[in-house]
């Protein structure tokens, strides 16, 4: 850790290409002011509005300070390379979604048997977030897929330059699906818009029915909540309506599908809802 | 910690838009509606403003409540969390707005 400010000068993002080992930095680099290092422009630079400078009559007691409006979003930066993100992913006819749940949920099992499931139907490319090691995106690998690990270090969710990178690896085809499994946290990523058409959110059933308001932010931010484990329902106390009822009430408009990722209960009914969000993507646009 | 991250970039805002000058206040506007903990804010900003533009600064948090309309007494309500209720014990309450803002709103520079 650094020692003039906290950040994780040891942890910051990295990106690993399976294919060749190498490893490199993903997204915004850290320390941005005091260590002298250049930030990622994604090709581009950023338009901060213009500052509003004017002089202020309350600062006579003191020191004559200047006020100066700034009105800009504390996200603006982020925002605007998911926007970048966003508008290239329509362009090519790319669904991307955005995998989040509290570790453990069942991200990657769910993966690899989608990713099996839909081999021959349309291409995915796989984005593993993680804190470390690169086991996800071995795991992905090993189903044919094109995937890149990103770890995080100290870092808690994904941000939209790492994906921008993630992108720049892949090269994902055309009219493909992009799988972006978050770091499993289910508070943070709430708030990081990728550029994704929709965040999916996988709650497992031997998690709790109560997450959905122990955890709103991310139940509110998520388009389809996956209950996950359901082979597992008989052995847990978790209400599947209670479950549904509070994730309702978090998000009124919030999608809900059970199934089981060991079993495949239930997973027609996601691969039908892919396919109906990869057509919903395309008339988007 | 998203804080963190936030922080991070309240601070390459602030410095850039400072232009080498010092910076003795920053104003920011929270809302109470998002998952942004002002405790946390403040932790992060103690943390990451050494050696920079703001290692002065007082960081000033303005926190904005979200509104809603309870369905059952017709009542506006004033929202300090997501799942807050109405003052008449009801939790059926229309779709809020506000609440939702992070904004860096102004700061003062010397």
């Amino acid at each position: 850790m650094c020692t003039s400010c906290g950040c994780s000068g040891d942890g910051k993002a990295r990106l690993t290409d399976l294919d060749t080992g190498e490893t490199r930095s993903a997204g915004v680099d850290e320390h941005p002011n005091h260590h002298g290092s250049t930030h990622h422009e994604h090709g581009h630079s950023i338009a901060h509005g213009h500052a509003h400078r004017h002089d202020e009559a309350h600062g006579q007691a003191r020191e004559q300070g200047t006020t100066i409006m700034l009105e800009q979003a504390l996200l603006a930066k982020n925002d605007h390379l998911a926007m970048h993100n966003r508008a290239w992913l329509m362009d090519h006819n790319i669904l991307a979604l955005n995998l989040v749940s509290s570790p453990g949920a069942g991200k990657t099992t769910l993966l690899e048997r989608t990713l099996r499931e839909l081999a021959g139907e349309i291409p995915v490319s796989v984005v593993e977030g993680d804190q470390e090691s690169v086991f996800d995106a071995e795991r992905i690998r090993a189903t044919g897929c094109a995937a890149v690990q990103i770890n995080t270090g100290a870092g808690c969710h994904l941000d939209a330059a790492m994906l921008a990178r993630a992108l720049d690896e892949l090269a994902p085809p055309p009219g493909s699906m992009i799988m972006i499994e978050n770091v499993g946290n289910l508070v943070c990523p709430a708030l990081f818009d990728l550029g994704e058409w929709a965040k999916v959110v996988v709650l497992s059933v031997t998690e709790g029915d109560d997450k959905p308001v122990k955890y709103p932010h991310m139940f509110r931010a998520a388009r389809l909540m996956l209950l996950n484990k359901l082979d597992l329902l008989a052995h847990v106390d978790f209400d599947l309506e209670r479950c549904i009822g509070y994730a309702r009430r978090v998000n009124p408009q919030i999608g809900v599908l059970a199934l089981s990722a060991r079993t495949g209960e239930g997973l027609d009914g996601w691969y039908q809802w892919l396919r109906a969000s990869a057509y919903a993507q395309r008339r988007t646009e | 910690m998203h804080e963190f991250a936030l922080t991070r970039s309240l601070i390459e805002v602030c410095s850039q838009q400072a232009q080498g000058a010092r910076i003795r206040r920053v104003t920011v506007e929270v809302g109470m509606l998002t998952c942004v903990m002002p405790e946390a804010l403040r932790f992060c900003f103690e943390a990451c403003s050494a050696g920079t533009a703001l290692a002065e600064a007082e960081l000033e948090i303005i926190m904005t409540p979200g509104r809603a309309r309870c369905r059952d007494c017709g009542e506006e309500v004033e929202l300090n969390e997501l799942l807050a209720d109405c003052g008449c014990g009801s939790g059926n309450l229309t779709e809020w707005r506000g609440g939702d803002t992070l904004r860096i709103r102004s700061m003062e520079v010397v």
